[in-house]
């Protein structure tokens, strides 16, 4: 498979990064190089193989539903580009 | 006293502690030596009045008999762990500015072990990269210089670490190895560096990358004072999912370099074609020093190794797309909002600005990859190979105790000879990235120096939570290949 500046430009939109058209038409052969290196993957039987999802055996721990943190709102707030009335402030998003 | 930062962590541990000299001595000396060693780039940021106040509670607690463990060693840490009030970046610009309220676990396991902090280390982008040439804040140079005098990169992403160890701007730091970011700059500088068992050391407040890969880890100039790093950053932490429920041992106290008993198995397929000879010949003295050490050789088969770089650039592209979705101009970090722009067009300018090449990359690989209709294909596939990478792991170790390979598949590189091909520098990490995709302890130790007179790490991988057994047998190296050049000053 492989990607043309189509695909690059809306791979792009769902990764929230802009691009300049220039920008995807440079992505193109950079990102078919990798893809088409990776793809050597298919040769590989795997037939019966369950996909790996923990490296470790470990298992998931349940905790006690109890308050263990919080109160600090500040310190949440505090690196935020722009902070109003104790929220976190973005652009208008109703018309 | 001039001296002081040649001395290694168990060193300065024991001279504060026998009052060969005070903490604050130490402190200073390093103080200095980061100061004097700016040409490097390896430090984002120093913090000088940290390590001091550190030393003098360290000095304060020797008069009170109250000692901890690292009482007195001032020590570097990687600008991927978060530290209260101390700017962390992940070198990226899109962190600039950003101030943690809060404190990783490691880093602050550390300083109540009582180290202290000498400032943050410059490491590859998010630690994408293996060269450390994808830092927003510019690239970290080798202490190391070869003949032709051009600048060397220290390796990554933990260069900064790397580098300042190796130029004694510091004697240890922390390093976070995802595919091999401790092990490689290790070797490219000549020290030590141990990634130990995934889940080993928290995670919780290291800047994430690729979680199911990404653990912290130690580097230093010797065995021994990994072994003592370790063992302060190690252990569990309910913050983190993944953290394992185990006592940590004491490592340093069980070092042992006696291997009679112990078989280690050398992986044929780490044998290609056209392997350096430079590194051929440093493995095959590897292998001479661990019979010396008692230990008996076999050859073991890993067969799916020629899988295992493919497998992790989908994985581990993938993990970051879906971790790196948090910048977002809202909460932290960089806001780049456009004249009229609404919150869609400020989340694509924000990050379009923030994030440099490589981190753009493999982002997109990674939403590539995790898309609607090629999930299965790219995905779901490499997540069934890592399976069977694991699985030859686990019959190897049927046979052996551990494994012996060479780090890096070369010595450093100049600067600038790999930046415009992003497989050749995905390469690097032939030799570390399957150790990492089975979640192994894996440990390089300097073995030698190139033809170019450029030092050469070996790689001990042990079985999951061995880390005991990977530090006995890197010791041993260590004691035979009695590795002693280190850069000439130059900065």
């Amino acid at each position: 498979m492989s990607v043309d500046i189509h695909t690059v430009k809306k791979v792009a939109s769902l990764s929230r990064i802009l691009v300049t058209d220039a920008e995807a038409q440079a992505l193109v052969p950079e990102l078919n190089n990798i893809l088409k290196w990776v793809e050597q993957l298919g040769e590989v039987d795997v037939t019966g193989v369950e996909p790996m999802t923990a490296v470790i055996p470990n298992h998931l721990r349940l905790r006690a539903d109890i308050v263990t943190d919080g109160n600090v709102r500040d310190k949440v707030l505090a690196n935020a580009p722009q902070a109003e009335h104790g929220f976190f402030a973005v652009p208008k998003v109703i018309e | 006293m001039s001296n002081l930062t040649d001395l290694t962590v168990a060193e300065i541990r024991d001279g504060v502690a026998n009052a060969s000299f005070s903490a604050r001595e130490v402190a200073t000396a390093f103080n200095a030596a980061v100061e004097g060693g700016r040409a490097l780039n390896a430090y984002i940021v120093e913090t000088p009045d940290a390590a001091l106040a550190a030393a003098d509670a360290a000095d304060a607690d020797r008069a009170a008999g109250t000692l901890k463990p690292l009482s007195g060693v001032p020590i570097g840490m990687k600008d991927l762990f978060c530290t209260n009030n101390v700017q962390t970046t992940a070198a990226s610009h899109i962190l600039e500015g950003f101030v943690p309220q809060y404190e990783s676990t490691v880093s602050g396991k550390l300083w109540a072990a009582g180290a202290g902090m000498l400032g943050k280390l410059n490491l590859d982008q998010f630690a994408m990269g293996s060269s450390n040439e994808t830092s927003a804040f510019g690239d970290v140079i080798s202490p190391w210089k070869r003949a032709d005098g051009k600048a060397l990169t220290p390796g990554g992403s933990s260069g900064g670490s790397s580098a300042a160890i190796s130029a004694r701007l510091c004697p240890a730091a922390t390093g976070t190895d995802t595919g091999g970011s401790i092990r490689q700059p290790a070797s490219f500088t000549g020290i030590s560096g141990i990634k130990p068992t995934y889940g080993r050391c928290s995670r919780w407040g290291v800047v994430a990358f690729a979680s199911s890969l990404d653990q912290p880890g130690a580097m230093a100039r010797t065995v021994r004072d990994n072994a003592i790093l370790l063992e302060a950053m190690a252990g569990f932490d309910a913050k983190d999912s993944t953290s394992l429920d185990v006592p940590v041992p004491a490592w340093e106290a069980e070092l042992s370099s006696n291997l009679a008993g112990k078989t280690v198995g050398i992986p044929k397929e780490y044998r290609p074609d056209g392997l350096d000879p430079d590194i051929e010949k440093l493995w095959d003295q590897g292998i001479a020093y661990l019979k010396d050490a008692g230990a008996k050789v076999v050859e073991v088969s890993l067969p799916h190794t020629k899988y295992a770089l493919p497998t992790y650039y989908i994985i581990a592209p993938a993990e970051a797309s879906s971790n790196l979705a948090r910048y977002d101009g809202v909460r932290y970090g960089l806001r780049d909002l456009p004249e009229g722009a609404g919150l869609q067009d400020m989340y694509a300018a924000t990050r379009a600005a923030g994030f440099g090449d490589e981190v753009k990359r493999r982002i997109m690989i990674g939403t590539y990859v995790l898309s609607a209709g090629f999930y299965d294909a790219y995905f779901t596939q490499a997540c069934k190979v890592r399976t069977l990478i694991s699985r030859d792991f686990d019959a190897a170790f049927a046979k052996c105790d551990f494994l012996l390979t060479p780090t890096a598949p070369s010595a450093a590189f100049a600067l600038g000879v790999n930046q415009d091909d992003p497989l050749a520098m995905y390469l690097n990490d032939v030799f570390t990235v399957p150790a990492s995709l089975a979640g192994l302890p894996a440990m390089s130790v300097p073995g030698g120096l190139s033809s170019d007179g450029l030092p050469l790490g070996l790689q001990i991988i042990g079985k999951a939570l061995d880390e005991q057994g990977v530090l006995n047998a890197a010791l041993a190296l260590e004691e035979r290949a009695g590795f002693s050049a280190r850069p000439e000053k130059w900065w």
